[in-house]
């Protein structure tokens, strides 16, 4: 294991739990927003909230505690029933877990938290229950009632020497004290000498059994302090007399001492109920009424006994589990339980935190092994092995186990979109908030599971999808009331799988888009050429356009620069599609279509220009071979392709790419026939097709940045890098071009 | 020569730093999740002493305590209440369910022994 | 960062891998070079600056290949077999430079590099952080950073 300090490993796997617990909040407090009143769900929420305290004092992040702690006051305040969460109640402890989640995120990545994104809500949460005192926690730990003669030590000379006089009460006993070990921890801090006191020893028949009837005077020199001594007696301060004083003076009259004590740890003495008294110290443990131990107190000063007797306890574990057994052994006799091992560590769901890079490097080998596997299978039919051979039929099974291996690797790397549905929960929040309108959130699906490197990466465009919706789907409040809508706006944020791929849809009931305004927008941008037909679809596409924004006076939700045109890059730099649908008056959906993972495609591997490039197999509908008759002549230098009765626009990807000037003639070259989510269909040339295989995606992002058209590399079986295609951005850039000016002039001629 | 601790704590960072705190000065450490979680490791078990957490789920602190109290083998095993509060309320309130001491959180592993030691022994020579 | 810290310590050498490009000797931090390898045929990258030669595969990792001749603009003769790759880390990011020869390790003095003067233009300028004298010839120090393809329009 490579742990080298086992408290930043539990301090990282603090920030891990913290996320959960603010999950644990978030969930507790929809909870309650959806009309739960049980108490279990405040328990939660509260838990959630004491637990981040607990660890955050641990790591000394005082920040944490002192606003975990404040709210978890609050919180105490609606558990024991005192305080209601009603609904601005409720809107608090939400954005105070917003605020809670940000100082952990900070207090994890060392940032100081700006004390004006705390403050205001900190207050918010004391006016909630009246200011209390800041109490400090740490000092009242010390027993109060001891009368203290502070006796400040002389340092010339030795140490001082103190005197304890200490009588327990048998409510000492009841709490599982032991006055024995009181003893040993003073020894530990000094020498120590005891005389033990009789004097309240009642005859045997008197004798209560739980009582407690002896008292000690003990001298203890020590170089600590009072406050260490005290401290050892902390368990017991009200259960019994204790006085604590320095002092040089010989033994107090009353006390009688009790010379020759045996070693403390030869006494089963653990019984704590039991008085003993001087005359039964010989009998036996086993006797109904055990007396013997506490008289045989003692504190062997010989190093040696408590050695030995330490080493014979060390021995074994089985040695260790008896003489606890033993200890613990209660007045009536009790037969001697075999002592069972110790149940080690156990967990009730068993997780092991791995570091992500491992899993991206297993990943990556995985990926390589079907790949390599894929090879394998290849060379295997070249050699014209026949398929019922034990070689074919044991490739089988390995490439079946491969798949299975892949599955179950990807399976590690999937986490459901719950945590960024949560996240876009606060920007609702705080989106409405801000816009004043009332607006409730819906999730849908969010137990869906998704790659973590699609969610990372999806967070980002999501959050501004949100935004969107709160800020131009839905209308101003006085709109919706006007239009005969429930005041409060909704946005449902789904998710759910679909044949490979995840869908994510970001709905609202909102005013639908004013596509006469986009239009005009557009034209008089330029975007699009004034009067042009269009599609209710293709406006609405444009939304998409660089450079469009809708917004009458720029708010700073969605006026950051960042516009719809970004979030479809950074949804298609996913592998990932994003439609809308728009009925005007009830709402607009934008449904986002994702690839599980990022880690393998299926593809088909071609050739252009003498390169070679894969193009996703999803987007390809199908192959067919170009005749001459079939091609038509669109601008003046670009065709389209008649496929049955349709026209598809033809485009030469060696060209598309820039590798090479259209051809002369395509007549007898392969096409691709792509097909996109929105349907729109294009036939793109290559010059030959070369397999069909899966392949390891490389991102390119890291490494170079967007490359037109391109979505990722990947390293094919003979080590060269080929491109993997961007259909979709390919055909958004393409110029369509399949004739040069040359044979546009000789076909027109 | 060690002790056998049973620690019981519903936050894994307060579970791991008490593992480690435990290790450490050489005990033997049986770790359970809450109250319920708890008392089913305990069974089998002749703990030296037992820290537990207050706030749980399905059985917290105090309900730990009463049900290991009911226990004719555990009457007197030593407990130790894991608080983040020291109000003397919730001290007295931990002592009448039947604990025998208190550790504030966060603890110092030193303290934690020391205060182990002071209610089950001086096992361990560390 | 490493020259950050050589910033701070004026005595102390840099150690400095020079090469040749066309008749032009540069240099860079040896810190900054992961390893040198022989000439592997890029794969093309569409669209890109004409610098960029495209990628290749280094040990499963997609490399970048710049071409410095190019990038500095130096009349010098097509990629060959001749052309060696300084692999460098520069910015997290980890690309090839495609250079005609690597010439020598030497190590440098902080105190006898000095900026490049105003009289250089602009362009060159740009490229080199700061000059020093080895053996009478004149050695460039590369400005890493400023080789890099200055792409990087993330989305948000």
């Amino acid at each position: 294991m490579t742990t080298p300090d086992p408290m930043a490993e539990i301090r990282a796997s603090f920030f891990i739990e913290c996320e959960e617990l603010l999950e644990a909040l978030q969930d507790g407090l929809s909870m309650i927003d959806d009309g739960a009143t049980d108490d279990e769900t405040v328990n939660v929420c509260f838990r959630a909230v004491h637990s981040i305290k607990g660890g955050a004092g641990a790591f000394g992040l005082d920040e944490l505690v002192r606003f975990a702690h404040r709210y978890e006051t609050v919180l105490d305040e609606v558990r024991g029933g005192r305080l209601a969460p009603e609904h601005d109640a409720l809107l608090l402890f939400m954005r105070a877990a917003d605020v809670l989640s940000d100082i952990v995120r900070n207090c994890r990545d060392g940032i100081v938290t700006d004390p004006d994104a705390v403050e205001p809500t900190l207050r918010e949460l004391e006016a909630l229950t009246g200011a209390e005192e800041e109490e400090e926690e740490v000092c009242d730990f010390q027993p109060m009632t001891l009368s203290l003669d502070i006796g400040i030590p002389d340092t010339v000379e030795s140490d001082p020497t103190y005197e304890i006089i200490f009588r327990p009460e048998p409510e000492l006993f009841q709490s599982g004290n032991e006055p024995l070990f009181l003893l040993s921890a003073l020894k530990e801090i000094g020498s120590v000498e005891t005389e033990c006191d009789l004097s309240n020893i009642p005859d045997l028949s008197e004798l209560d059994p739980e009582g407690a009837c002896l008292g000690w005077k003990i001298r203890l020199t020590t170089d600590r302090g009072q406050s260490e001594i005290e401290e050892v007696f902390e368990f017991v301060e009200g259960l019994c007399t204790l006085k604590v004083s320095e002092s040089n003076t010989a033994p107090a009259a009353g006390l009688v001492a009790i010379p020759g004590l045996p070693p403390l740890e030869e006494s089963p003495i653990d019984d704590a109920e039991n008085e003993t008294v001087p005359d039964q110290r010989t009998q036996s443990t086993d006797t109904p009424v055990d007396i013997s131990p506490r008289l045989t107190l003692g504190l062997p000063d010989a190093p040696s006994a408590s050695s030995e007797a330490d080493a014979s306890k060390t021995e074994d574990d089985n040695s260790a589990g008896l003489s606890t057994s033993e200890k613990a052994s209660t007045p009536a006799p009790t037969p001697p339980k075999p002592a069972k091992p110790p149940v080690q560590a156990t967990a009730t769901k068993a997780t092991v935190r791995v570091d992500l890079e491992r899993i991206e490097r297993l990943v990556n080998l995985v990926g390589e092994l079907v790949i390599n596997q894929a090879m394998l299978s290849q060379s295997v039919t070249q050699a014209g092995i026949p398929a019922n051979s034990p070689v074919a039929q044991g490739l089988e099974e390995f490439m079946q186990l491969t798949r299975d291996i892949q599955d179950s690797v990807m399976m590690i790397r999937a986490q459901p979109v719950k945590s960024m549905f949560q996240r876009m929960a606060r920007i609702v929040r705080e989106s409405s908030a801000s816009l004043d309108k009332r607006v409730r959130l819906v999730t849908v699906g969010d137990t869906t599971e998704v790659d973590r490197t699609v969610i990372e990466r999806l967070a980002d465009p999501l959050t501004h999808m949100i935004r969107n919706a709160v800020d131009h789907g839905l209308e101003e409040t006085s709109k919706r009331v006007a239009n005969g809508k429930q005041e409060e706006g909704c946005i449902t944020l789904s998710a759910a799988h679909r044949s490979g791929r995840v869908i994510i849809e970001v709905s609202d009931d909102g005013a639908g888009i004013n596509r006469e305004k986009v239009r005009t927008i557009a034209e008089e941008k330029g975007l699009v050429p004034i009067g042009q037909q269009l599609t209710d679809a293709e406006i609405d596409a444009l939304l998409f356009l660089p450079g469009f924004s809708t917004a009458k006076t720029v708010s700073n939700l969605s006026g950051r620069g960042v516009g719809m045109d970004v979030v479809r890059k950074s949804i298609q730099d996913l592998g990932g599609r994003v439609n809308i649908t728009s009925t005007p008056g009830k709402g607009t959906c934008f449904s986002i279509s994702l690839p599980l993972t990022l880690a393998v495609l299926d593809g088909m591997v071609v050739e252009a220009a003498e390169e070679t490039l894969v193009v996703p197999l999803g987007s390809i509908v199908e192959t067919l071979k170009v005749r001459h008759d079939d091609m038509r002549a669109m601008g003046p230098n670009t065709q389209v392709l008649q496929i049955r009765d349709s026209f598809v626009p033809l485009m030469d990807l060696g060209v598309e790419l820039g590798f090479r000037e259209p051809r002369e003639d395509y007549n007898g070259s392969v096409v691709l026939l792509i097909s996109l989510e929105d349907g729109t269909r294009s036939a793109i040339i290559v010059d030959t097709i070369q397999e069909q295989r899966q392949v390891v995606i490389k991102g390119l992002q890291d490494s170079y940045g967007h490359i037109p058209g391109i979505a990722a590399a990947t390293i094919l079986g003979d080590g060269q890098v080929a491109l993997i295609l961007d259909p979709v951005d390919l055909m958004k850039n393409a110029t369509g071009k399949t004739r040069s000016t040359l044979s546009q002039l000789e076909l027109a001629g | 020569m060690s002790l056998s601790i049973l620690a019981v704590d519903d936050s894994r960072t307060i579970r791991d730093m008490l593992n480690l705190a435990l290790c450490q000065a050489g005990f033997s450490t049986s770790l359970a999740e809450d109250g319920v979680h708890g008392l089913e490791v305990l069974d089998g078990l002749r703990p030296d002493a037992i820290i537990t957490d207050i706030n749980m789920p399905r059985l917290d602190g105090f309900g730990f305590i009463e049900a290991v109290r009911g226990q004719d083998e555990h009457r007197a095993t030593p407990i130790l209440v894991l608080t983040t509060e020291s109000a003397p309320e919730l001290k007295s309130r931990a002592r009448a369910a039947g604990a025998t001491g208190w550790i504030v959180k966060p603890f110092d592993p030193a303290k934690l022994v020391r205060a182990l030691h002071m209610v089950a022994g001086p096992g361990a020579t560390s | 960062m490493n020259e950050d810290a050589h910033l701070q310590s004026e005595s102390t050498d840099r150690e400095l891998l020079s090469f040749r490009v066309g008749e032009q000797e540069y240099s860079v931090d040896i810190m900054s070079v992961r390893e040198i390898r022989g000439w592997t045929r890029p794969t093309p990258l569409p669209h890109s600056a004409e610098y960029v030669c495209g990628v290749i595969n280094l040990r499963g990792t997609v490399l970048p290949i710049i071409d410095l001749s190019r990038r500095l603009a130096i009349k010098v003769e097509e990629a060959s077999e001749r052309n060696v790759i300084i692999v460098a880390h520069i910015r997290h990011q980890t690309v090839g430079l495609l250079v005609d020869a690597v010439s020598d390790i030497l190590a440098i003095p902080e105190s006898e590099m000095q900026p490049p003067p105003d009289t250089a233009s602009d362009h060159e300028r740009g490229f080199v952080k700061s000059l020093t004298i080895v053996d009478g010839r004149m050695l460039r120090i590369l400005d890493l950073e400023s080789v890099l393809p200055d792409q990087r329009q993330d989305a948000a």
